[in-house]
């Protein structure tokens, strides 16, 4: 039977990619983050996943205007890097699990009632890679199966919170019911308060985001209801993709053990954070 | 069933320009000439020509002059969303901080947006309604 070994919700800042690309990790601006989320790769080596499933946001990559899905899982044998306006990052191509993928997909959709669209054919942009390049460095391939899973977090309106939780409830259910004796970590991108945007661009609320740290864990129903308004205004335009860690969360026992927290202000425009659980 | 311009609670917020409905029909051209840019071969034609490429795109003249201005606010003011504006940005070799320095109120170099996030970015006392200001 497969087994969920764990979860990281982690921040997928474009600028941390490219300092993995270009060698730049020990620079003075980067060295303090770098050091932070070291603890991500040695949790991989000894939770070794067979299969991660990325929960990220694609940023007008894959889909743009004319097509935008609210939830959106990769099912194919495989998933290129992005082109974002300078060539493709110089990662590894994720190796799909389609036996699973289709899988998650027949659970969600006849069990459990969520009508996820289903992607043969996509790119991955910086928030599925970014997280990858944290977790295992620059291996020539991606150590394990990446199942990409897209939420809309660009297009008002985003799915709620409280919905992004149940997704997670979903796949938990749909993990739980594979017969494949496989590993399966699962992360939960973005955030953490962010603006790119406006007048009120660079904006960050570092009280906000230790909230969010803490009741990720401690109580993240509190965090199911709260709506698009408050994110918008306390974490910022872009910082509203948070939610996407409620996925992961979901996913997870209702009781988890935080093996390892970290944020850092900056990380470029972003406050950065970074939680390890495991199930309690 | 309200009409989709009724005032929305957002909107309070300053400096923030949600990409909901109403944007997105005000700003699709803009965004998807952005978008073409995501092609090497595109960026060329651009590169080579702009008014040409731009052309190709049916932009309002206020978002056609945004563009040639790079103007970044305006873009936003005229349904531009980040993501997409974003391209552009990457094609003249900016970086977010560029651009987030270019959006502010009161002026700023991209030094000192990058002195405001190493401070630990921009406050978010002050930043939450319009009331406050």
């Amino acid at each position: 039977m497969a087994t969920l070994v764990g979860g990281i919700c982690t921040s997928h800042v474009p600028a941390i990619g490219a300092a993995v690309d270009h060698n730049r990790t020990g620079d003075p601006n980067w060295k303090a983050l770098f050091e932070g989320v070291r603890p991500a790769q040695d949790w991989m080596r000894e939770a070794r996943p067979d299969v991660v499933i990325v929960v990220y946001n694609d940023h007008a990559s894959r889909f743009d205007l004319n097509l935008t899905p609210t939830f959106a899982l990769g099912v194919g044998e495989f998933f290129m890097p992005h082109d974002e306006g300078h060539g493709a990052r110089p990662v590894p191509a994720c190796k799909g699990d389609p036996e699973f993928a289709w899988h998650l997909v027949e659970s969600m959709v006849l069990r459990d009632e969520f009508d996820i669209t289903m992607v043969n054919n996509m790119t991955v942009d910086h928030g599925c890679t970014v997280p990858l390049s944290l977790a295992f460095g620059q291996p020539g391939q991606w150590p394990c199966r990446v199942i990409p899973l897209c939420v809309n977090v660009i297009q008002y309106p985003q799915p709620t919170a409280n919905r992004c939780y149940r997704l997670g409830q979903a796949i938990r259910r749909a993990i739980d019911s594979y017969g494949q004796d496989i590993r399966i970590a699962i992360f939960g991108t973005g955030g953490m308060s962010h603006q790119l945007q406006g007048e009120r661009a660079g904006l960050i609320n570092a009280d906000y985001d230790r909230m969010w740290l803490d009741r990720i864990v401690t109580d993240p129903l509190a965090l199911t209801r709260i709506g698009h308004t408050e994110l918008l205004r306390e974490a910022g335009s872009e910082g509203l993709e948070i939610i996407m860690w409620l996925v992961m969360r979901g996913a997870m026992n209702e009781t988890v053990r935080p093996v390892h927290r970290f944020y850092h202000v900056p990380a470029s425009n972003t406050a950065y954070g970074m939680l390890i659980l495991e199930n309690a | 069933m309200e009409n989709l311009d009724h005032p929305r609670d957002y909107d309070d917020i300053p400096g923030t320009y949600v990409f909901d409905g109403r944007r997105l029909r005000a700003g699709y051209a803009l965004n998807m000439f952005c978008k073409s840019l995501d092609l090497a071969s595109n960026r060329e034609a651009f590169s080579s020509d702009a008014l040409a490429y731009l052309a190709e795109f049916d932009l309002t003249p206020e978002q056609h002059n945004a563009v040639v201005a790079r103007d970044w606010i305006g873009m936003l003011q005229l349904g531009g969303n980040i993501y997409y504006t974003f391209k552009l940005a990457i094609f003249d070799g900016l970086s977010m901080q560029h651009v987030g320095a270019a959006m502010s109120r009161e002026p700023m170099t991209v030094e000192d947006f990058r002195e405001m996030m190493s401070r630990g970015g921009r406050p978010i006392q002050g930043n939450r309604s319009r009331k406050e200001h």
